[in-house]
């Protein structure tokens, strides 16, 4: 039964994936470059340890955010704001970060602190319109999410400048080395071989792994978190059962907005030590994608994580050889949300059909075999 | 068996055979229907009513047997077909616009079109000529969402005759109306078959069917049992036949209620989703160890009623006291905590999560508390013992705890609602329609599960729209008329149809109506 269970839940995002696979070759086809080829070339270049190091780092930051959305979508919130939220979050606690110097753990603490305090009360405007005026959380989350840019770069220009810059990339000031995160080289080394320089693999990769065990556990074994899923079930019967519909919508969001908020550190505490114009953008909505793909739960979300974060780590190397555009990638992580919606959805229809013959059975068992006689 | 020779039947099935996954809906089900006549199909909850109305309706397909309709074999893949053929459904659940007129809901799918538009005039006048030639009373300019039940199951009908049908199929056209509406309905059921309609006629309540039909066949477990004629079987070997076994009812017993209040509504008052108060002024108390019933036709604000008692929706005026301690602005959950048990009227919306397993929708509403709490922590483990008792105790038949709730038939899915709130062992029950909807197996359970409760000396609030229900369980009953209590009865002496006249306020003191038989 849990052998059969554990086989269905695989089967979807499997046979999704090698749909993605053949759909995208198709289009290789019809563009007239060989799918077979680019594959190799991304299969090889990507099983490099430099790109798998890079898998690593990317597959954090988009594990983030797929558990950041992933609350939301634990009950029927969707938090599209994910977006807006982690970029403002990170710029203001990047120049927070450059404001002060502290001890050690305590900078990196602060830092931490800031951009989960913003994050969350970013998030908190949609979730307090919803409550209060009933705004839809996507329409509002949608245009905070131009408020939070238009907001980030006018903060980043006016006051935010590091004064000291003379190019024209515009930057907050440097983060000094104790609020910086320490890599992990000396872990993979260990195992492996010496890393090119340059390259390294951020340590933030154990907080957002923190972040998901957490999570888990809050969604299993806290009351709160049952609550919350619950009115993720069935909204009605939570309310009947003394779950407080607003505020639960208020918190969830909160809590979504905080782990949103640490989307963009592994980037800021691990590599750049401040933010400036090349910081990586478009990761909340990638979370999105993530969190469909990995059912919104902890482990799921980890594995689409690592996916994406290989296909885009591993996706340049078709720009430097062969003909293959390198976008075939996105139409490739496209194609695999779409699929695996459809999958899971295929997949729980044969599990509740299957399910309601068991329940069939077992409602039947003690009953004797009736024998209609009319009298 | 009634055997009316010479013309072949108007309906008639022959071996039909369909089957879901799991379960086989009609096993070899035989159906002979002559023309001209009312014909009940009678049997328990998931006894294949239903599957085999939609099959000859044209909505799902047999797996194996034959259809004939007039002697000539036909096989429907859509409604459309059985349309054509004369046949026509009136579903359990209408299915008209509501802010549509009367007029534009009998057309719609079949409007009669001049020159590119709606004939309104044809239409018009073909509606009027229908409702006077058949009885059925109704404005054609009407709204449906200012219409009473009664009227738009008249609607329905309507619809189904506009379609020329010949052959009528209704879905337990009962369910939803009160005693003076099922008359009405009946004395319009007897004028289309003088005029040489046939009906085939759904239901389960034996006293209605014995009164309107002349054939009636029983299924049981998907399998036709028997059809005879209704002049020659009463009610109890009806129900006989239906069950396979003995009958349960409910049954009153001495009541074992005291003097202390439990319940107390004062001058209780909720404001409707319209602003117009849904529930005005009630004063009612329930004791310990007593059953109040409060009967009513639905939408006359019991719904506001028991939404209102257990912190769903906020009181405009008035006090309610728990245990003598007023419980005016405590949330849901603090209700629930302090003893209120909850059996809400539609359990998939407000009482289960149809994805979760039963274990976790075992403790839904109990979350705060052990055995499925510890502190903020859920008591996982207490949690599954918990649910097994329940499963066990209360008869719930499930491969196991593990089980989405979903997969459970509505017998057993309430079954495992109404053992959760006995487990929390409540003061204080709110009870709406508890059996709706379930065989009548569980049925009796349910019955006995809230009678041993009572002799335990809980209180409970039933709303029930069965009334053999309430008069059966209650000690006390109250009849709801516009958000008022107009009337307060002993059930020991009270009648179905003495209790519907209140209903519908026809007559609040008439109580000679009580002699006469419909």
């Amino acid at each position: 039964m849990t052998l059969r269970r554990i086989a269905m839940a695989l089967a979807a995002p499997v046979c999704a994936f090698a749909f993605s696979i053949a759909l995208s070759s198709l289009v290789l086809l019809a563009v007239g470059t060989s799918p077979l080829e680019a594959w190799l070339e991304m299969l090889s270049y990507g099983s490099r340890l430099e790109t798998l190091v890079a898998t690593g780092n990317r597959a954090t930051q988009l594990y983030l955010a797929g558990i950041a959305v992933a609350i939301g979508f634990r009950m029927n919130l969707f938090n599209i704001g994910v977006e807006g939220q982690y970029v403002l979050a990170a710029m203001l606690a990047a120049a927070a970060g450059g404001a002060v110097n502290l001890p050690p753990i305590l900078h990196v603490a602060l830092i931490m602190v800031v951009a989960m305090a913003v994050g969350s009360s970013f998030a908190g405007v949609a979730g307090y319109l919803k409550v209060s005026r009933g705004v839809h959380e996507v329409i509002s989350t949608i245009m905070l999410n131009a408020v939070a840019l238009g907001l980030t770069g006018f903060l980043l220009r006016s006051w935010l400048l590091d004064g000291a810059d003379t190019t024209l990339n515009m930057m907050t000031p440097e983060i000094p080395p104790s609020g910086r995160f320490p890599n992990l080289n000396g872990v993979v080394e260990g195992l492996s071989r010496e890393i090119t320089r340059g390259r390294e693999l951020w340590g933030f990769l154990l907080v957002a792994i923190l972040v998901g065990v957490l999570f888990h556990l809050f969604l299993s074994r806290t009351r709160a978190g049952y609550d919350l899923r619950v009115t993720g079930l069935n909204p009605f019967a939570a309310e009947a059962s003394g779950v407080h519909p607003s505020s639960t919508v208020l918190r969830a969001m909160l809590l979504s907005g905080a782990v949103a908020g640490l989307i963009g550190l592994p980037e800021i505490l691990g590599h750049a030590h401040r933010y400036d114009l090349n910081f990586t953008q478009g990761l909340g909505f990638a979370g999105i994608a993530v969190a469909l793909i990995g059912r919104n739960h902890a482990v799921g979300v980890g594995i689409a994580a690592l996916l994406f974060g290989w296909l885009d780590s591993a996706a340049p190397i078709l720009d430097v050889v062969g003909d293959t555009p390198r976008e075939i990638v996105s139409i490739l992580q496209g194609v695999v949300v779409l699929s695996a919606v459809v999958a899971f959805e295929v997949v729980s229809r044969i599990r509740r059909a299957a399910e309601a013959r068991d329940a069939a059975e077992a409602t039947l068992a003690p009953v004797t075999a009736p024998d209609g006689s009319p009298s | 068996m009634a055997i009316r020779s010479s013309p072949p039947p108007a309906v008639e099935l022959a071996g039909i055979t369909k089957r879901f996954p799991g379960v086989v809906a009609n096993d070899r089900v035989d159906l002979r229907v002559v023309e001209g006549e009312i014909h009940a199909v009678v049997g328990e909850n998931g006894a294949g009513k239903s599957t085999l109305m939609k099959i000859l309706y044209g909505m799902q397909s047999a797996d194996e047997g034959r259809m004939q309709v007039n002697g000539s074999e036909v096989r429907f893949s859509s409604p459309a077909e059985a349309i054509d053929a004369g046949i026509g459904m009136v579903h359990q659940h209408f299915m008209l616009a509501d802010n549509l007129t009367v007029l534009e809901n009998v057309v719609l799918g079949a409007e009669p079109t001049r020159r590119g538009t709606i004939d309104r005039r044809l239409a018009r006048r073909d509606l009027e000529e229908l409702g006077r030639s058949y009885g059925l009373d109704l404005h054609p300019d009407d709204l449906v969402e200012t219409l009473e039940v009664g009227e738009r199951q008249r609607v329905e009908i309507i619809k189904v005759l506009y379609r020329g049908a010949r052959v009528l199929i209704l879905d337990e056209p009962t369910a939803v109306l009160v005693p003076q509406e099922v008359e009405e309905l009946f004395r319009n059921l007897r004028e289309l078959k003088s005029r040489g309609h046939t009906i085939i006629f759904i239901d389960h309540k034996l006293a209605e069917v014995l009164a309107i039909a002349d054939t009636i066949t029983v299924l049981r477990q998907g399998r036709t049992v028997a059809t005879v004629d209704s002049g020659e079987v009463t009610a109890h070997e009806l129900a006989e036949l239906m069950v396979g076994s003995e009958l349960p009812a409910p049954s009153t017993e001495p009541r074992a209620s005291d003097e202390h209040v439990t319940l107390s509504m004062q001058g209780l008052s909720v404001a409707g989703s319209d602003g117009r108060p849904a529930v005005d002024a009630v004063n009612l108390d329930v004791h310990r160890g007593e059953i109040v019933g409060v009967a009513g036709v639905e939408g006359n604000g019991q719904g506001e009623l028991i939404e209102a008692v257990l912190g769903l929706r906020p009181t405009s005026d008035g006090d309610l006291l728990l245990d003598g301690e007023s419980m005016n602005g405590w949330p849901v959950r603090r209700r629930r905590e302090a003893g209120m048990g909850y059996i809400p009227e539609d359990r998939n919306r407000r009482g289960l999560l149809p994805d979760a397993p039963l274990w976790e929708n075992a403790m839904l509403g109990h979350q705060t508390q052990p055995p499925y709490a510890r502190g903020p922590w859920l008591n996982r483990s207490g949690a599954r013992e918990a649910t097994t008792r329940i499963v066990s105790g209360f008869d719930v038949r499930t491969p196991g705890i593990d089980t989405s709730a979903r997969a459970l038939s509505g017998g057993n899915q309430q079954k495992l609602v109404i053992g959760r709130e006995m487990l929390a062992g409540p003061r204080m029950l709110v009870a709406a329609h508890p059996t709706r909807g379930i065989d009548v197996g569980a049925q009796a359970a349910v019955w006995e599960n809230l009678r041993t409760a009572r002799r335990d000396g809980l209180a409970v609030l039933l709303v029930s729209a069965d009334l053999e229900e309430l008069i059966g369980l209650a000690d006390r009953l109250v009849v709801m008329l516009r958000g008022r209590i107009v009337a307060e009865l002993d059930p020991a002496t009270t009648t179905p149809r003495l209790l519907g006249s209140h209903m519908t306020g026809a007559a609040a003191e008439a109580t000679d109506d009580e002699g006469r038989t419909p």
